[in-house]
């Protein structure tokens, strides 16, 4: 299906990534945002109360964040597309229905600019240390999608990727931005609307009176139905049968929440994206997301000048993270590094694939700025000899600067 | 053997044979009140959603109610409603559910929905006690009862939720007790009708936490004593504090027409259109 012109600003544009994101998800077809100013995400909402008007979208300001995302599902739930943004403690008090979108199996896209944490942390400076949370912060097992841009660019296409991903697997699917690809203003080129693949959300197509809300297709994702048509739907955030209603028992429970994960994990290959450059016959490939991926870059070519073969692996989709993928290249490579905005998160899950393989070195930054590409070189020369293979998740000593 | 149906079980699922409600808990006369009054507005139940929250009377549509219906989180209903208002402005949206959801934990969506005066109705159960979880004490507790965690009496003062809905700026606003199911049945009538945010907040006994706490007794010792102490708002004007000490003060206490939320975005719409 293509995109309703409507929605399409196409054209040449000079956008910072916040506005990017809102113009992805109205290319999208999103016409509902609620949300709550929270710094550096707003410019994502103030874009939207502009322009929701204008493309027959409703925008609402809610009195919190978790009454965003409550009106956010709620409206997903009446056949719209829906979204929300938030940053740093709105994301955590979002954690609550991030978990009941995944079990009432809601397709929404929820945007995280990141900024630096724990609690008010950084308001105005960028972080990536909301990846964890992103997988794993409500409570009970679910698996949700996680993608993570590194342009205004990217977070256009990505945002519409976001929601495509949310209807296909009837998933909320998180845009983890940072607050540097929020706040930097590069070109933006919207396509034209026929250019632009939308996936329509899976209907329910039987009679009314026979639906039965959580009876998945084979793919093991269920179709849906809008509220309000006459099925006389019910959903709830108790462990629920196909039917929607509650059953409290151990064994509904292990089909349903092994269904919830499973038609990820299960379909994890058509969902897995990340980008790869000169990783054949590499000594050491730099894992990275996200802003730290264009620092990365410099640090790769001051490598290569030294003559260290070094590849490069970006994670597009960061959850489902690709393991099929790290455990093939940890059996070839020396070393991974991998600098992230944070003291290690993501790095965890190259050290849980790369088996004790390959040498995992962490780049840790605490937030408020980019590496200095330096730092990340420093590593990459220590991780070119493969000292540290088998000893987990290992740090260089930062080089002393004059 | 002949069998004879209840003149409203044909709004309710037919698989649904079983309430989780306690004997002489007041949500049954509460459900034939909202069920009757969508019977007398000979409304369609697909004319409406149900949405819940968490806790006893957030079951009264779920998954009772024949019709779409939504059990939410702990406290955010109206707020999932808001978001449904919105994109279904022509639908009748509903929410059952009780004093701790609506107004401990999610007061602040009472608050601001009440603000938007979007049109929606909002059946508050209040039973003055957490009753699922087993008898704790809530906002609406009467000040000084010993309840599970107030074991020395409870030193707060008790919510005025339906002052509150009234200050924030609701279209509708009235309370009465599970012994008044007629007048509570025409309230929940006109909060439907009413173009706006309507609260409808039903004073309803739990015979098995709160009357154990507040030793009143079975379910109809409770509806005497609300029978007892009830007082209209009219006759409750014209009384000082000490006087309505412990007294229900009952009745309609805002009726009004004002600027109704998803109204505004329609017409807002319109506007934008036409330039």
């Amino acid at each position: 299906m293509k995109a309703d012109p409507k929605g399409v600003l196409t054209g040449s544009h000079f956008l910072d990534g916040d506005h990017a994101c809102a113009e992805g998800a109205l290319a999208a077809g999103c016409r509902f945002f609620g949300g709550y100013p929270i710094t550096p995400s707003t410019e994502v909402a103030e874009r939207f109360s502009q322009r929701c008007p204008l493309v027959e979208a409703i925008f609402i300001q809610m009195e919190d964040e978790l009454g965003s995302l409550a009106a956010v599902i709620g409206a997903a739930w009446t056949g719209r597309k829906a979204m929300t943004v938030t940053s740093g403690p709105g994301f955590s008090l979002m954690m609550e229905h991030i978990g009941l979108a995944a079990m009432l199996e809601t397709p929404l896209v929820l945007a995280n600019v990141q900024r630096g944490g724990p609690s008010t942390g950084l308001p105005t400076l960028t972080g990536q240390a909301d990846m964890m949370q992103a997988r794993w912060g409500s409570h009970g097992d679910y698996e949700i999608i996680a993608v993570s841009p590194n342009s205004p660019q990217e977070t256009f296409d990505f945002t519409i990727k976001a929601f495509n991903l949310s209807e296909r697997y009837r998933v909320p699917v998180l845009v983890m931005l940072d607050e540097c690809v929020g706040h930097m203003t590069e070109k933006v080129v919207i396509p034209p609307a026929d250019e632009i693949e939308i996936e329509p959300r899976r209907y329910y197509k039987g009679p009314k009176d026979k639906y039965l809300p959580f009876k998945p297709d084979k793919d093991l994702v269920p179709p849906m139905v809008d509220a309000g048509s006459g099925t006389r739907f019910h959903v709830t955030g108790l462990t629920h049968d196909y039917r929607g209603y509650p059953v409290m028992s151990a064994d509904c429970q292990e089909e349903l929440v092994r269904r919830l994960v499973n038609k990820i994990r299960k379909n994890a290959d058509h969902i897995v994206e990340y980008e790869e450059e000169q990783t054949d016959g590499a000594d050491v490939v730099v894992i990275s997301y996200g802003i730290t991926s264009r620092v990365a870059l410099r640090a790769v070519d001051l490598a290569r000048q030294e003559g260290i073969k070094v590849g490069i692996l970006r994670l597009i989709v960061v959850w489902p993270f690709p393991e099929k993928r790290i455990r093939e290249l940890a059996g070839k490579v020396k070393a991974f590094v991998m600098p992230e905005i944070n003291y290690g998160q993501m790095v965890l899950e190259v050290d849980r694939c790369a088996c004790g393989r390959a040498e995992v070195a962490l780049v840790p930054h605490g937030g408020g700025w980019v590496h200095d590409p330096e730092d990340i070189l420093h590593t990459i020369r220590q991780a070119a000899k493969g000292k540290g293979v088998g000893k987990g998740v290992i740090e260089y000593p930062r080089k002393k600067r004059g | 053997m002949s069998v004879s149906a209840h003149p409203f079980r044909r709004y309710m699922r037919n698989h649904v044979t079983r309430t989780t409600t306690c004997p002489g808990c007041g949500n049954g006369i509460i459900t034939q009140a909202i069920l009757r009054a969508i019977d007398e507005l000979g409304l369609d139940m697909d004319d409406f959603i149900f949405v819940s929250g968490i806790g006893c009377s957030a079951w009264i549509p779920s998954p009772l109610f024949a019709a779409d219906t939504l059990h939410t989180t702990h406290g955010r209903p109206i707020a999932f409603a808001t978001g449904i208002k919105l994109c279904l402005p022509e639908k009748n949206i509903l929410v059952a559910s009780g004093d701790g959801d609506l107004a401990a934990i999610g007061g602040n969506h009472l608050i601001h929905a009440a603000r938007r005066n979007i049109d929606m109705t909002v059946v508050l159960v209040n039973n003055g006690i957490y009753g699922m979880t087993g008898g704790q004490t809530a906002p609406t507790t009467p000040r000084g009862l010993t309840t599970i965690t107030s074991p020395h009496g409870t030193l707060e003062h008790t919510f005025d939720i339906c002052a509150m809905v009234a200050a924030a700026g609701a279209s509708y606003v009235t309370r009465w007790t599970t012994y008044h199911p007629r007048q509570m049945t025409r309230s929940i009538k006109k909060a439907i009708v009413k173009k706006g945010f309507a609260l409808v907040e039903a004073i309803s006994q739990c015979p098995v936490q709160f009357g154990r706490a507040a030793k009143l007794g079975k379910a109809v010792d409770m509806l005497k004593h609300f029978k007892e102490n009830s007082i209209r708002i009219d006759k409750a004007r014209n009384l000082d504090e000490e006087a309505l000490k412990g007294k229900i003060v009952v009745g309609e206490f805002v009726d009004i027409e004002k600027a109704e939320l998803a109204s505004e975005w329609a017409r807002l719409k319109q506007e934008v259109m036409e330039v």
